[in-house]
């Protein structure tokens, strides 16, 4: 039986606790809101540009229009970006990440590196003992372009130098506040999916035509602008997504620890009331007792 | 007969709608589109985007990015693009300013900031001249 003194010093640390969490839920309230702002203004031209590699790749002759079009024959090494968090408190969001990567990569067959966004996602996958080539941490939130243009550089260049012939990115897509699921984007080669729903105005719709396109000024000049720079965008708004899906993550996480800290304070208040009064009704039996036997040595006396 | 014309910028949708011809200023000179034109892709120089609809015609500036061309669409992916309308003229003239200041000051020494700052006074040039000679009224 704990004290009543051991018990108090409990449900103060325990409001403290829901202080800080409910802090912590304003905090990522206000980013998350940021977040969603930042990849709502970017997907329009992320995806128009998609659109246009899709194009591109559906290109007859494409293998020789540019070489990260071209599809290889053999395939010996994967890259794989996965897209984590700097901290945690986020509940299971960096967990989820990693274990829907592994569950893909795992079983590929060939060697697989990873180049990590996040704290956290490296220093889960090096204690998976994964090969990790490149991290990058502390990213703004939200990122400019510019932040993020270095990982498409890297990526593009390990790609084109034949170290990888397959670059994957897996990111946590942001669908609304209370659904972010784990998705896989093929980045590198280029690869049509045909999209079979697409409805006019959807903005991801394809032409479905693959009559060849004409380039000005000239051909190279036109791919060597276009190709590794929409790649650097997908890159860009996977990031945007993923820190968006982050902030609701750990807002949710924080409202959930609020409540149920709150729960535990009502509980152990609870219990510290009966505490209380227990003791309280001990001493009076005991006063009441000794009142009785005072009187009764008197009258014993008298 | 219409061609649907969609201009984008890297933080938003500057403007789409089914238009009537768009004139490009492709980095090979201006393009002129109608409906039903061959599948191009281009990139863009610093210029202004016409638009004509239904008799009107509309101006944005674009700070280069590239076009792609299908026969019922246009899509503009720019790296920076505006409605004539819309510019603030004063704060263009005051960047145009400022990076002439800068360029005085000797910002060619450092070759990043001379970089970017020519860019900002390419910028704010394209800005003034599309508004004195587009801007209605």
């Amino acid at each position: 039986m704990p004290s009543t003194r051991e018990m108090r010093l409990r449900i103060r640390s325990v409001k403290n606790l829901a202080q800080v969490t409910r802090a912590l839920e304003t905090v990522s309230a206000s980013r998350v809101r940021k977040a969603i702002q930042a990849n709502n203004a970017t997907m329009p031209y992320a995806e128009k540009a998609w659109k246009v590699l899709i194009h591109l790749a559906r290109q007859p002759g494409r293998d020789v229009l540019h070489p990260l079009l071209r599809q290889r024959d053999r395939v010996d090494r994967i890259l794989v970006i996965m897209v984590s968090s700097d901290r945690g408190l986020a509940g299971a969001y960096n967990m989820n990440i990693t274990r829907h990567t592994l569950s893909e990569f795992d079983r590929a067959g060939v060697p697989v590196d990873y180049v990590t966004v996040g704290r956290k996602g490296r220093e889960l996958l090096v204690r998976k003992k994964k090969n990790v080539v490149a991290a990058f941490v502390d990213l703004p939130s939200p990122p400019s372009f510019n932040d993020v243009a270095a990982i498409g550089q890297l990526v593009v260049d390990d790609y084109l130098k034949d170290v990888y012939d397959q670059v994957f990115i897996t990111y946590t897509h942001f669908r609304n506040m209370i659904k972010q699921e784990p998705v896989t984007q093929k980045l590198l080669p280029l690869t049509v999916v045909d999209k079979e729903h697409a409805k006019p105005g959807d903005l991801s719709a394809t032409h479905r035509t693959s009559s060849v396109f004409t380039y000005e000024p000239d051909q190279n000049e036109v791919l060597e602008n276009v190709v590794p720079h929409f790649t650097a965008i997908q890159i860009y708004k996977a990031i945007l997504s993923a820190q968006a899906s982050e902030h609701a993550a750990r807002m949710v996480a924080m409202r959930n620890a609020t409540e149920s800290a709150n729960e535990l304070v009502q509980s152990l208040q609870l219990e510290y009331n009966k505490l209380r009064q227990s003791i309280i009704t001990n001493e009076m039996l005991d006063i009441a007792g000794g009142a009785n036997a005072l009187q009764n040595d008197e009258r014993g006396v008298g | 007969m219409t061609i649907r014309c969609e201009i984008v910028s890297q933080d938003r949708i500057v403007y789409q709608d089914d238009v009537d011809m768009v004139v490009l200023p492709g980095t090979a000179g201006e393009m002129g589109i109608l409906p039903h034109h061959s599948p191009v892709l281009t990139t863009l120089k610093y210029g202004v985007i016409h638009v004509k609809r239904q008799g009107e015609e509309l101006f944005f500036t674009v700070a280069g990015g590239i076009a792609e061309v299908q026969p019922d669409q246009v899509t503009v992916l720019a790296d920076a693009a505006e409605n004539v309308e819309e510019i603030n003229i004063q704060r263009a003239e005051e960047a145009r300013r400022r990076a002439e200041q800068l360029l005085k000051e000797g910002a060619e020494k450092n070759p990043d900031i001379y970089l970017q700052v020519q860019a900002a006074l390419r910028r704010s040039n394209l800005r003034i001249s599309a508004v004195k000679r587009y801007r209605r009224g």
